[in-house]
């Protein structure tokens, strides 16, 4: 009996399961400390964790491209965040003539909608030419093909984009209706961040909506569980997966353009580092499994922003913030202790079984 | 096999002998400097090279200063009968971008003096590289206070810089915020840079000793968007103003955050010179109004800046200057030709010879040159900066920034 066990647990699982007490150990003993220390009051804290959750809105709308499309063609797209860049790196150009005619100001659910539009319809046409030339050919080829044709994709669109509109910066044009606070429950809140929390959820509904309840969700679902058996059964391979990057493209855009509300500068290597976080939310909600991507997206997201002054300030650790990604990505590689295959990636892994 | 190879070996060796002979008798002059001369033939062009950051978010400090280089080498047009050759390197405002850079730029012989780095964090890799090629290296907006610090190991032969020190800057930032803002708590970030960090360092040092509080010291990643919780996180302090000298990118971002977050509505916000320029104005946009960044004092130039090289600029380049280090840049250029023309021999064909080490001493020598920036004298360890600094305050959709201080 101890022999069985002894043999099944190896030096390396030891090794990580330290790790993981250790990742445990400095988070609760860190927020302990830094709780007694009373630097913060508690409208310090609702204010990170709201910032958290604006920033985990617009994660979650980009991861949800990285996971529908490894969904259904087992591959990571990692020219998304590109195609994140894309949709608001346009649109600014519309957003800054609409205020210099002075319609931007003058009729900002309009103009707003018109930016919105652009950039979904830019991302999303992006994402499926995308598709069609990089990928489509090489859907047969061996794994690692399709994703080092990724890169390359994302370096050519990135560059791209630096032709064509050169290095500098772009600055949207700043709403007025979204300027200020609005007071929730006696506690001042950013317009801008209830807007992005709020969009975020509906949108992320509505996509899930989309591929839980209509028929072309249901194609989708297919697709991703068996190509070849959907392709028997007359469901059109080249058009769903089409339709996915489509959807996933389209859902960058918008969440480009929530980005864009809470940082409005646009950048040509802007989508870099939004891209490796939904990427990585992607992963720590389990890939694949949409609502694990909202999830995931929403605990990197107000991990960022809360860990570092809860973790480490109580440790009496210097500038905690310069770590924030440090210690999103450690908390990461904890969770992936626990949970191989993400949050709630297991359950996709029952039903395909 | 082994006869073929013989054959090939004497061939070889007859021939490097037959070059090395023939070698030194093609040239008259002998070079005796210690470490080495360049030979420039007659015809040929002065090769000179920049390393600065042309490319990025930060690209306009870097083309602001090439620009500055070329009009100088445009005046000067020719030196003792030679053109002048002007290549470079993208320096990355990065260490990683100053080894690329000073790896190739030290590979290549013909190079004579280098201008650049533009960022300090590049001049502490690049300045060991261009200093042991045997070039003179001098920097018109490196600011870091180690690199021309008597005895620092950063303190590299061959390194000279017409930039102010960052001793100066954040003594001058700190003094202004007691004597302008009545600032008594402040807090600082900085993006991990050399440049920024010494500057923070030295501002908080000054603050402090004049009577005022740190409220924190943060710091960022420049790749970073979301400065918001790093924002939020310094509110219970209550500082009055927040200093973060860091570059255009990210200080753009965090004067838009720092005005839309809790408790910061109505903290003074105060950059260094990395952020003196147009993008910093239209990527914060309204956020900018009352913006302050310490700066070389452009009113204390001298006044052929106004009368030269300004209109100059926009005849070269279409512009206002981009950013702030142009007229170092300039000056930089004219004590590197004035250097070569006092050391460099002639030969009676054209040929010009320019023994290393005495442009080295020669422009450590430079005494008094009447500059766009000042009266410039370069310090043994290669300060040539006359640093006079104010303070600029920016206002919503204009550029540039209006000096308020001193």
């Amino acid at each position: 009996m101890l022999r069985t066990l002894r043999q099944r647990i190896t030096v390396a699982d030891i090794v990580v399961w330290i790790i993981g007490l250790a990742i445990a150990f400095v988070v609760v003993y860190g927020s302990i400390k830094t709780l007694q220390a009373g630097k913060y009051d508690a409208r310090v804290w609702i204010d990170l964790t709201i910032t958290g959750l604006a920033l985990g809105g617009v994660y979650a709308l980009i991861a949800l491209g990285y996971t529908i499309v490894y969904g259904v063609l087992k591959m990571i797209n990692f020219a998304h965040s590109e195609i994140f860049m894309s949709g608001p790196f346009t649109a600014v150009f519309l957003a800054l003539a609409l205020n210099k005619s002075g319609f931007w100001n003058s009729h900002p659910f309009i103009s707003i909608l018109l930016v919105t539009i652009l950039a979904a319809v830019v991302s999303s046409t992006l994402a499926i030419l995308l598709e069609k030339i990089a990928y489509r050919p090489l859907r047969y080829a061996p794994r690692l093909v399709p994703l080092i044709t990724a890169i390359g994709a994302s370096f050519f669109l990135q560059y791209a984009f630096r032709g064509f509109f050169g290095s500098g910066l772009q600055a949207y044009p700043e709403l007025d209706i979204l300027k200020g606070t609005w007071t929730i429950g006696s506690i001042p809140v950013y317009k801008t961040q209830v807007v992005v929390i709020v969009s975020a959820l509906i949108m992320m509904l509505i996509l899930y909506g989309f591929v839980m309840l209509t028929k072309m969700g249901k194609a989708m679902r297919a697709v991703s569980e068996d190509k070849d058996v959907a392709g028997l059964m007359g469901i059109d391979v080249d058009r769903i997966i089409s339709t996915t990057f489509a959807v996933g493209g389209a859902a960058a855009g918008l969440g480009g353009i929530l980005y864009i509300l809470l940082f409005p500068v646009v950048h040509f290597f802007m989508g870099f580092i939004p891209g490796l976080k939904a990427f990585t939310a992607a992963v720590l909600g389990g890939i694949g499994n949409v609502p694990g991507a909202f999830l995931g997206a929403m605990i990197l997201g107000i991990l960022e922003a809360v860990g570092p002054s809860l973790f480490l300030n109580g440790m009496g650790i210097a500038a905690p913030y310069q770590l924030k990604d440090a210690i999103a990505f450690t908390i990461l590689v904890f969770i992936l202790i626990i949970r191989p295959s993400g949050i709630l990636g297991e359950r996709i892994t029952q039903t395909k079984a | 096999m082994s006869k073929r190879l013989l054959i090939v070996f004497s061939a070889l060796i007859l021939a490097t002998m037959v070059l090395s002979a023939c070698g030194p008798k093609a040239s008259a002059y002998e070079c005796t400097d210690s470490i080495g001369c360049v030979t420039v033939a007659s015809g040929d062009p002065i090769h000179l090279a920049y390393a600065m950051v042309i490319n990025g978010p930060d690209a306009t400090l870097g083309i602001d200063s090439r620009n500055g280089v070329e009009i100088a080498l445009a005046e000067k047009g020719q030196l003792l009968g030679h053109d002048f050759q002007l290549t470079g390197e993208d320096d990355g405002c990065s260490a990683e971008g100053g080894q690329a850079a000073g790896t190739k730029l030290a590979a290549d012989t013909t190079i004579v003096a280098v201008f650049g780095t533009s960022c300090s964090s590049a001049a502490r890799v690049a300045a060991p590289l261009l200093s042991q090629a045997g070039f003179v290296t001098i920097s018109a907006s490196n600011t870091a206070p180690d690199l021309t610090l008597p005895g620092n190991e950063n303190n590299w032969p061959g390194y000279l810089r017409t930039a102010h020190s960052d001793t100066f800057q954040g003594a001058a930032a700190a003094q202004f915020a007691v004597d302008y803002l009545k600032a008594t708590k402040a807090a600082t970030i900085h993006d991990g840079s050399l440049y920024a960090e010494s500057l923070a360092n030295q501002f908080a040092e000054s603050f402090t000793g004049l009577g005022g509080t740190i409220t924190a010291q943060e710091a960022v990643d420049p790749n970073q968007t979301d400065f918001k919780s790093v924002l939020t996180s310094l509110a219970p302090g209550g500082p009055e103003l927040i200093y973060y000298p860091i570059f255009i990118k990210a200080g753009a971002l965090i004067t838009r955050q720092a005005k839309e977050t809790t408790g910061l509505e109505n903290v003074a916000l105060m950059g260094a010179d990395g952020m003196f320029s147009p993008d910093v104005s239209s990527g914060a946009g309204d956020a900018s109004e009352g913006l302050y960044v310490s700066s070389p004092d452009l009113s204390a130039f001298s006044e052929k800046y106004s009368t030269y090289f300004l209109p100059k600029y926009q005849e070269m380049f279409g512009s206002e200057p981009i950013s702030i280090f142009h007229a170092h840049a300039y000056d930089a250029a004219w004590i590197v030709m004035n250097a070569i023309e006092k050391v460099a021999v002639q030969d009676a064909d054209g040929t010009l010879h320019i023994p290393r080490q005495a442009l080295r001493d020669a422009m450590y020598a430079t005494k008094g040159y009447v500059g766009l920036t000042g009266n410039l004298s370069c310090s043994p360890t290669g300060d040539c900066a006359n640093p006079v600094i104010a303070v600029y305050e920016y206002h919503a959709g204009e550029y540039p920034p209006v000096k308020v201080w001193p």
